[in-house]
């Protein structure tokens, strides 16, 4: 038992070691700002997630798989909220998005909050 | 005189709400069982209570009890689709060729209060690949990575789920609100001129 829960939890943790070094990758890989929070979304999702989640496992139902838990539930409601702001003020501070061609908003159509 | 009645009403059963919750929060923070430690916390939730009835920050908008039950289908719905979305990005990141399609446009958002479109605005940049730049009313202005997180928000299927959300099917009726905006456009435009 003690070893499938070893074994379960371990998974768990090195999944999301692997989406963390993902994101790490993407937020070096990609083009530009906004493209590499994209990849920071999934350190803050994932990596995150999974990585709690084994650790939860590995301390079975005591008041410390609570405590991760309340760390899950934080993390999923600010690290949005962080990102939307850094976002918005690169946004409104004139960093204007590298985009595809056939984006809706064309590059440099950019509505500006100025 | 009857209406300030119900909201009288209303008041005391988000601040009840409020006290229970961060009772718990408490317990499961410190996890004592000493009486004397339990009088300090129940002091300190009294306390915080106070400070928050004195910051007149006890509504819907900061304590939204009235999405609890919604929230009980609607996430594990997000959670799945974060963890398709992970994979999609995840992908993109690693072939690092013509997968990676930066975008921007423009989503519209159907829900009428502020806390059910703050909710799709953040469902939105918590699902990798896609991240809200800015809300102007009920316009939503998007990046996207790639082709697959483009075209997930434009089924409208989360837009969907969080209207309903929003509109509290299934949700104790003591706490539903009935919507403060009819009209989101005209709303935007108040809130402009107002700043």
């Amino acid at each position: 038992m003690e070893l499938v829960l070893d074994v379960v939890s371990w998974g768990f943790i090195l999944a999301g070691s692997g989406f963390c070094l993902i994101g790490g990758l993407g937020l070096i890989r990609l083009r530009d700002m906004y493209a590499r929070k994209h990849g920071a979304s999934l350190i803050d999702t994932l990596g995150i997630g999974l990585i709690l989640t084994g650790l939860m496992v590995q301390a079975g139902f005591t008041l410390v798989t609570a405590k991760l838990f309340l760390i899950l539930v934080f993390v999923f409601f600010t690290s949005p909220t962080t990102t939307h702001a850094l976002a918005r003020a690169a946004l409104n501070s004139g960093l204007v998005p590298d985009v595809d061609k056939d984006s809706p908003i064309k590059q440099g159509a950019v509505p500006s909050k100025k | 005189m009857r209406v300030i009645g119900l909201i009288g009403v209303w008041y005391m059963l988000h601040t009840f709400s409020l006290a229970v919750l961060l009772s718990g929060v408490w317990w499961l923070l410190s996890g004592y069982t000493l009486v004397l430690i339990i009088g300090l916390g129940i002091g300190s939730v009294i306390l915080v209570l106070y400070i928050c009835h004195r910051m007149d920050a006890i509504d819907h908008e900061t304590h939204p009890v009235h999405l609890a039950a919604g929230c009980i289908t609607y996430y594990p719905w997000l959670l799945w689709e974060i963890v398709l979305a992970n994979w999609d990005v995840a992908k993109a990141i690693l072939k690092n060729d013509d997968t990676v399609r930066p975008r921007l446009m423009h989503v519209k958002a159907s829900q009428v209060s502020e806390v059910g479109r703050v909710t799709y605005a953040n469902s939105i940049t918590l699902t990798p690949g896609t991240v809200t730049l800015d809300i102007e009313g009920a316009d939503l202005l998007i990046h996207s990575l790639t082709q697959g997180s483009k075209e997930g928000l434009e089924t409208g299927e989360m837009d969907r789920r969080v209207t309903a959300l929003e509109l509290g099917k299934g949700g104790p009726s003591a706490f539903s609100q009935p919507a403060l905006h009819d009209h989101p456009e005209d709303t935007s435009v108040k809130r402009d001129s107002e700043t």
